[in-house]
């Protein structure tokens, strides 16, 4: 029984944290590099190969492994150590309610892939996020130097703030997919819906012409609640402290603001925490806003029917599996260079302007999207659509 | 022992400990907020284990993830680095008085042990947030809207202690 | 199965652990964290007794006093930032002008 979740979690590490978050720091140097009109980092060779650069990061973490570990004077020294551990471990175990696949039958064993797949599995990724800030505000508060302490009033304050608009702002995909769990979510998006059945209700369905009543889109989080969707990606990249919300770090004013003072790999801990949340941030807005594993208009038991009487059921099974999580790492490419673009292409907000963007602005604007969505559903529902 | 009751113990020793470091800690307040964020995680697991799913994530969401926060907020902002206050007076007499209260509670426990509950088998799902929210607007309804007002109460005050000029 | 008695127990030593840092500390802002302290033993209390009985009110009680908790922090530190900019300090020795 535990040996398919050491699988799973396994699966993970490799495949996130271990393969990814490299290539990702590779992306984000020729993603600016590219809308810079550069060329970018191609100069790490191993014996005349460079593989378009793609040897920086194994050479990043090397050089990062073998430098010297400088703790300042004054500083509080386990605080100092443990900050950059808080924030790469709550950036990796975010991953667990994160479903990749679907359930798939193998013979009489049952495959779920997600590593685990507990009922409230969004409010674990929120309470995990929510302990993520201590990395960072300790590492301000331990370092004993005025830059990182600004650092650190920054973030915990963006920090605070956040939360609260990110997780307002999903109540709407709660009420709509009627759970917490991403499982269940991501089953629930694997269907497909009348754009315009809703207007069966007021009955005006008839006077457009047929083929517009008829269209299905799949069942999506951002079909659903598109508001939603930009202000959980506004949230929660304002979680992950990237620019344009990078005020706590923001190099042109306080330094490196929090991480001032870290080097060698206590550093690469922090920057590797800061790409593994971008992943995390991909991988959520796919399961919760992009139909997670699900392939569009081709649900699950469409697949295996199609290809069981051709390979037999454990061999149908497998082919939908690869598909699926082939599928789910597409979409989470494509979430990390929608990332990438908004960061290159937004300059920095000023610390107000950050604030009045969350408390004035998102948060009323979440509890209007939940209010309304809660009217159209109770419409929807009492008229028996 | 199974499982759930050996990480009972566990926590327990944990929050205990934790708890303790954050009153005797007199140097650093970072430090002691710290201690008191491990006891709020360790009684979130107590939590898991007793089966309150749902108290034991709003716990680690708004005990350790915003209220202490909000505590290191302060500390940072006032630049607390070194929480040198003299201790207090009749220290050993509150100490004895902290040692009478617990005994006195113990021995309450002991003598009214027979009248505790017995642990009853639990439904399906007791705990999660299905059958919380329906407990919680249906037949706590009015207690759930009065602690809005609180909170607007709160909120209203907050912002008015932090103002520097009312007037303003 | 856990035995409520332990609950309970534990609950009551947090609890005076928490009274003890509410009375002899100085620094009011762990005065304030020593009173969360005592919250979270209520709370566990609660929980205990909620898991005993099978009803869900105890979980209820715990979400109430979150709420209230919450509240209590946002008007307690305010109080600190406002009287640290009077007093300079955090030590509640020195907001003793109405004590007689």
């Amino acid at each position: 029984m535990p040996w398919d979740v050491v699988a799973k979690s396994l699966f993970i590490l490799v495949v996130a944290v271990a393969a990814l978050a490299p290539v990702v720091t590779w992306v984000e140097r020729k993603q600016s590099a590219v809308m810079q009109d550069r060329i970018g980092a191609n100069r790490a060779d191993l014996f005349g190969i460079r593989l378009l650069g793609l040897l920086h990061p194994a050479a990043d973490v090397l050089k990062l492994i073998f430098k010297e570990d400088v703790v300042p004077i004054g500083a509080n020294r386990v605080m100092h150590l443990v900050a950059p551990l808080i924030a790469a471990v709550a950036a990796i175990i975010s991953f667990a309610v994160i479903p990749y696949g679907a359930t798939y039958q193998f013979g009489d064993s049952t495959v779920n892939l997600v590593a685990a797949d507990i009922d409230w599995g969004l409010l674990y990724i929120f309470a995990v996020g929510s302990l993520a800030a201590y990395g960072t505000i300790l590492a301000g508060w331990a370092s004993n130097s005025n830059w990182s302490l600004l650092g650190g009033i920054r973030a915990s304050a963006q920090m605070i703030s956040y939360e609260v608009t990110m997780g307002l702002s999903v109540v709407g995909v709660f009420m709509v997919f009627g759970t917490l769990k991403l499982t269940d979510m991501a089953f629930a998006q694997d269907a497909t819906f009348r754009l315009l059945g809703f207007l069966e209700v007021f009955g005006v369905v008839d006077h457009l012409p047929r083929w517009l009543a008829w269209i299905q889109l799949p069942m999506w989080g951002v079909f659903l609640q598109p508001l939603g969707f930009i202000m959980f990606l506004t949230a929660i990249m304002a979680e992950n402290k990237r620019p344009p919300f990078d005020i706590p770090e923001g190099e042109s004013e306080i330094v490196a603001g929090y991480h001032t003072e870290y080097s060698g790999m206590r550093f690469g801990l922090f920057f590797m925490a800061e790409f593994i949340e971008v992943i995390v941030i991909a991988g959520l807005m796919t399961a919760i806003f992009l139909g997670g594993w699900s392939i569009p208009y081709l649900p699950q038991e469409r697949i295996i029917g199609a290809l069981e009487p051709l390979f037999g059921s454990g061999m149908a099974n497998l082919l939908c599996m690869v598909a699926h999580v082939s599928t789910f790492l597409l979409k989470v490419v494509f979430m990390i260079w929608f990332q990438m673009v908004l960061r290159w292409t937004q300059p920095r907000f000023r610390y107000d302007q950050m604030m009045d963007l969350c408390w004035k602005i998102l948060l009323p604007l979440s509890i209007a999207n939940a209010f309304v969505t809660g009217t159209i559903i109770l419409l929807v529902r009492s008229y028996g659509s | 022992m199974s499982v759930d009751v050996a990480l009972f113990y566990l926590f327990a020793a944990m929050a205990t400990a934790s708890a303790v470091a954050m009153v005797v800690n007199v140097r650093n307040t970072v430090a002691a907020a710290m201690s008191l964020v491990i006891c709020m995680v360790s009684l979130a697991g107590i939590y898991v284990v007793l089966e309150a799913h749902l108290i034991a994530v709003v716990q680690i969401m708004v005990y350790a993830g915003a209220i202490v926060v909000l505590f290191i907020f302060v500390v940072m902002l006032l630049n607390l680095r070194q929480d040198s206050f003299p201790p207090g007076r009749m220290r050993g007499l509150k100490f004895l008085g902290s040692l009478a209260g617990l005994w006195f509670l113990a021995r309450f426990l002991a003598t009214q042990a027979e009248y505790l509950p017995q642990t009853v088998a639990l439904e399906e799902g007791f705990g999660g947030y299905r059958h919380l929210g329906m407990a919680l607007f249906t037949d706590y309804l009015l207690a759930f809207e009065a602690t809005s007002l609180l909170l607007l109460a709160a909120i209203v005050g907050a912002v008015i202690l932090a103002k520097r000029r009312l007037d303003t | 199965m856990i035995p409520i008695e332990h609950v309970i127990g534990l609950s009551a030593i947090l609890f005076t652990v928490g009274t003890l840092g509410a009375l002899t500390r100085r620094n009011l802002i762990v005065i304030l964290m020593s009173i969360e302290l005592m919250l979270n033993a209520v709370n566990l209390a609660f929980v205990g007794f909620a898991r005993a009985w099978g009803d869900l009110g105890g979980q209820i009680m715990v979400l109430m006093v979150i709420t209230v908790a919450a509240a209590e922090v946002a008007v307690g530190l305010g109080i600190v930032i406002a009287m640290f900019r009077n007093r300079d300090s955090v030590n509640i020795e020195d907001v003793s002008l109405l004590k007689w």
